[in-house]
């Protein structure tokens, strides 16, 4: 019995440490983690692809007047599914790798972007134009 | 909250699991957090078996109404000072659950939630990084984030100052 505790002795020094020193080092996560998402506003055109598809609903898209459309992004919803960046025509929407999201508030799970579109002179609803310099073309010809 | 959070909780911090109709995902990574690969009971978290013993309540799941007044039940029987974690996006926002005829969406309907882990499930590291918040050790690296593009005005500005 003494002998196999020695063993269970030796079995256990083979083995080394086993656990993860991660508040004292950062642990990295595998490749392909897809965590808090990045939005790069000056590709995005707004065209709520990303809304459409979302499958908790958690991006909402709002018209403020005619030349304003807002995005929003909440967090707190998200399940990381990676669609938004599946549907994204402009490569707008990235999942990063972060994960360390805790927080004692909501409202720091929200991310907004504010994008300045074009009016449609028929149907008067946003649009975004092909080229930034079109977009005051636009604008300046309608006043 | 912080320094009240240091001086209460100088000692262990004894958790209770909760789990308010989740799919077992989240559950199983707080599982996974107590292992030995992770052994969160070197900083004195200990998982105890009835809320009355535990300092913190880890909550999972979007609480469906079934589950609502257990819950309540459960959030008086933890004595205080008393800490709730919502763990997962269910708990935390209600998660692909939202709009289900069965569900509240969200503990924070119901109990009022200290501090939020989202993620669908967080990794354990995620689970850590979380206690450690609350416990005032590190601080919180995410913030609300508000990006604006250049309005028209702006445009015609840059325009001029660049004919200039």
């Amino acid at each position: 019995m003494f002998i196999s505790k020695l063993k269970q002795v030796l079995i256990c020094l083979k083995a080394g440490r086993v656990t993860l020193p991660y508040p004292y080092e950062p642990s990295p996560p595998p490749e392909g983690f897809r965590g808090k998402l990045k939005v790069d506003i000056d590709r995005c055109t707004g065209c709520a692809g990303c809304a459409n598809v979302c499958p908790p609903g958690a991006i909402e898209v709002t018209d403020i007047g005619k030349d304003w459309r807002r995005i929003q992004f909440n967090l707190t919803n998200c399940i990381s599914c990676g669609r938004c960046e599946e549907v994204c025509p402009e490569k707008a929407v990235k999942l990063t790798d972060k994960f360390e999201l805790s927080t004692n508030t909501k409202e720091d799970l929200t991310v907004t972007i504010e994008i300045y579109m074009d009016t449609c002179q028929r149907c008067a609803r946003c649009f975004k134009p092909e080229h930034p310099l079109d977009k005051m073309m636009v604008t300046g010809f309608r006043q | 909250m912080s320094s009240i959070l240091k001086k209460c909780f100088k000692k262990s911090i004894w958790v209770y699991h909760a789990n308010a109709s989740a799919c077992n995902g989240c559950d199983i990574e707080i599982i996974d957090a107590l292992t030995p690969f992770y052994d969160v009971e070197r900083f004195g978290i200990k998982l105890v078996g009835s809320p009355r013993h535990a300092d913190a309540l880890l909550v999972t799941g979007a609480v469906s109404r079934q589950v609502c007044p257990r819950l309540k039940t459960l959030y008086e029987s933890v004595p205080n000072p008393k800490l709730v974690f919502a763990i997962g996006s269910c708990a935390t926002g209600g998660g692909i659950w939202f709009d289900s005829y069965n569900v509240v969406g969200g503990v924070d309907k119901v109990i009022p939630v200290n501090f939020y882990i989202p993620g669908c499930p967080p990794r354990p590291e995620a689970i850590l990084f979380g206690v450690a918040v609350a416990l005032g050790l590190v601080d919180k690296k995410v913030a609300a984030e508000y990006l604006k593009e250049k309005g028209f005005s702006e445009l015609i500005v840059e325009q001029i100052t660049a004919n200039e």
